[in-house]
């Protein structure tokens, strides 16, 4: 008896296997060995459920069974309890943190309830490293279609009709980008694959790489029929080992199979596919960068036009498309324009990957339509705000996008709505911020990320972040002025309205937008030296109680710099210039007489 | 896998893969397709659940009929052990006991197939919540 009748199914993305769910699924496999029913189970390692908060995840189907935070000791429990006499095990059910109830299968959980998964839709479904299962998911059915039965006139406007726009950030029309790249005249044309995701916080690219990287395959060889193109390349940054190792099996399997390559499917087309590695440097996600990078000069943007489409890698008409981009690609040809423009709003189509991030209950990878408004996404996808605290802000877009505070959450969520109130899509990141954070230190370290890795071609992005990040420190270090806040709003604009590349043009957007959304915390800082979050160091204040303190001298002992002064049992006494907060003495006290002043 | 030549191949392919993965298309539709529980706490087990499982298991595919087959924990009803649940989407379950391969052969013909109630029906004891 040797058929299957249950699937474990383990997550093998990244963040799941730093929690050892490699280990896990070994283990797995090992207690399933010994047992009586080995050939009727199959232990899958799939990609990413997104579901990253409590992982390891382990699916057990068919009843969906969903544990949360598994270790590989966890496993005899598992074979034993679960797979053996059909009893779940209770305590590595997830767990509402709301209602406090217990789930025990993932279609009833708040996270999965809104999610439409259309670019993440074989994610945590198969095993991205065996094609057969991809082909099993209707997959390259799309490219078989694209070369047998449409013409690349028929695919553009496919992709055109569906409304889809650049996942990357900007929101560019993708069929118009097709159309651009197949009237380029040329012996010679490219399709390349933005894999360069550098958003803090955003790994949406990276999970789809790892879960499903057949998906983007045979998006780029249909891309490449439809453009006419016979090599893609993909930039993917060497910090992504193992999407890098996935990508590579995902190749040499659809080389074998004759699905990319030579004369794929006995069509006469050909299409080749390699890597290519970046150093992870922000800037080359810009697409111009991009392809420096990869023609081995320094990754720096260039101005456009000429556009990539008409002359691009090694100055041969070159389409970029981003990973996202490409994973919604075949869903499109298979069911068609119409289907993926039912979902989404007006200019908006389809659906769009985030990440959420920060003081939220449910951190994870998560798919929704385009539409859905912050608030779900936060609330009933996310599961609110963690420890019961209160939500203040969400930052969309990364380093180029702003912030959105508690008015903003009932906005749909599309490309045109975040740009009107002063964000932007971005590849889709999303950091939720609580009460405890201060907002002025938050547009601070987006903008040290970017005086980073700005590339310093041009003078307005090399030098004038650098000023604007001054001014902030002048701010969060209790120096600045009302002049200063002025100055930040000018040095914005003018490095927004003449920079060279998106980097420099989105580069103020944190601080811009948390000006108008908080400009009161600016002002306080400003003015009364105070910081309501407590995170700007220099606005703290350690004092000790004169009522409470003995004098035992513990605290002058431990100060670092000297800065406390006192005899023995006599009040001791703080000398503010010398203090550097480090709070040595507030932790030494055992009379609780030191405090701390925000 | 060999070289795939030709769009029906790659076709044929996909048919002959599918299987593999009917397991966890059917429980992403869970409410859609039939549902057979069956009893296998340890007397159910002693009393061949297992045969009966696999049973189910490996002919509904075969009979192109989609199901989810799943062994769940004690139903209570132990006078009359193995126990079947089959739920039919849009319909109340109904458990069969006392349930050996020709009984299950029956249940597949006559109740998935048809709607016909056969003989050996549980009758409910108890609500679950």
């Amino acid at each position: 008896m040797t058929k299957i009748n249950q699937h474990i199914l383990t997550c093998g993305g990244t963040g799941c296997r730093a929690s050892e769910s490699k280990i896990l699924a070994a283990r797995l496999k090992e207690e399933l060995k010994d047992s009586e029913i080995s050939q009727n189970v199959k232990v899958v390692e799939s990609g990413c459920f997104g579901f990253c908060e409590k992982g390891p995840i382990v699916k057990i189907l068919p009843d969906n069974t969903f544990y949360t935070q598994v270790k590989p000791k966890d496993a005899k429990e598992i074979v034993e309890e679960h797979i053996l006499k059909g009893r779940k095990v209770e305590r590595l059910l997830f767990r509402d943190p709301n209602t406090n109830e217990l789930i025990d299968e993932s279609k009833s959980m708040g996270f999965y309830k809104k999610q439409i998964r259309i670019a993440t839709r074989n994610c945590g479904f198969i095993d991205p490293e065996n094609i057969g299962e991809y082909v099993a998911r209707e997959g390259y059915e799309a490219l078989g279609k694209a070369l047998f039965e449409l013409e690349p006139a028929d695919i553009i406007k496919t992709v055109k009709d569906s409304g889809m726009r650049g996942r990357g950030g900007g929101g560019f029309p993708t069929g118009f980008k097709w159309e651009l790249t197949a009237k380029s005249e040329s012996d010679k044309k490219y399709v390349v694959c933005n894999a360069d995701e550098g958003d803090p916080g955003a790994f949406m690219d990276r999970s789809i790489l790892e879960g499903d990287p057949h998906s983007v395959l045979e998006a780029m060889a249909i891309c490449g029929f439809a453009v006419g193109a016979d090599e893609g390349l993909i930039y993917i940054r060497a910090e992504y080992p193992l999407a890098i190792e996935r990508l590579k099996i995902a190749i040499k399997q659809a080389e074998d199979v004759g699905v990319i390559g030579d004369d794929i499917l006995g069509s006469g087309f050909n299409f080749n596919i390699s890597l290519k590695y970046g150093a992870g440097a922000f800037v080359c996600g810009e697409e111009t960068a991009l392809i420096h990078s990869m023609e081995g000069l320094r990754g720096e943007p260039t101005l456009k036009p000429p556009f990539p489409a008409e002359r691009g890698f090694f100055d041969k008409p070159t389409n970029v498309n981003n990973v996202e981009t490409f994973a919604n690609i075949p869903a499109i040809i298979n069911k068609g324009a119409e289907w993926y423009a039912s979902v989404g709003t007006e200019k908006s189509k389809g659906t769009k990957v985030f990440a959420l991030a920060g003081k939220i209950n449910n951190v994870g990878l998560i798919e929704v339509p385009m539409g859905t408004t912050l608030r779900e996404v936060i609330f009933d996808i996310g599961g609110g705000i963690k420890d019961g605290k209160k939500f203040k802000a969400v930052q969309t877009g990364g380093p180029s996008g702003g912030c959105l505070t508690e008015k903003h959450l009932d906005t749909p969520i599309d490309f045109d709505n975040l740009l009107a109130i002063g964000s932007m899509m971005g590849s889709g990141g999303m950091v939720v911020l609580d009460e405890d954070d201060c907002m002025v230190s938050m547009a601070k370290f987006y903008l040290e990320f970017t005086v980073e890795e700005s590339c310093g071609k041009c003078a307005p992005c090399r030098i004038g972040n650098k000023r604007l990040l001054e001014t902030l420190e002048k701010i969060t270090n209790g120096n600045g002025t009302m002049d200063d806040l002025d100055l930040l709003r000018i040095q914005g604009g003018v490095i927004k309205d003449t920079s060279l590349c998106g980097l420099g043009q989105t580069s103020p957007n944190p601080i811009l937008s948390t000006l108008d959304n908080f400009w009161d915390e600016y002002v306080e800082h400003v003015e009364e030296n105070k910081c309501r979050a407590g995170q700007c160091k220099s606005m703290l204040k350690y004092v000790i109680i004169e009522d409470e303190c003995v004098g035992c001298t513990a605290c002058a002992r431990v100060c670092p710099t000297g800065a406390i002064t006192g005899n023995k049992k006599e009040v001791h006494f703080i000398t503010q210039d010398l203090c550097i907060k480090c709070g040595a003495c507030m932790d030494k006290c055992n009379f609780e007489s030191i405090e701390l002043i925000a | 896998m060999s070289k795939i030549k030709s769009l029906s191949d790659l076709r044929k392919l996909r048919e002959e893969l599918k299987s593999s993965l009917e397991l966890r298309e059917n429980a992403e539709s869970a409410d859609a397709v039939v549902q057979v529980k069956i009893g296998m706490a340890t007397s159910g087990i002693a009393s061949g659940a297992r045969e009966i499982f696999n049973f189910f298991a490996e002919e509904l595919p075969k009979r192109r009929i989609k199901a989810i087959v799943t062994q769940t924990g004690d139903m209570g009803y132990k006078y009359a052990e193995p126990l079947v649940m089959i739920t039919i989407p849009g319909k109340d379950s109904v458990v069969f006991g006392e349930v050996d391969i020709k009984k299950a052969d029956e249940i597949i013909e006559k109740y998935i197939k048809e709607g016909e109630l056969v003989n050996g029906v549980v009758p409910k004891s108890y609500q679950t919540i």
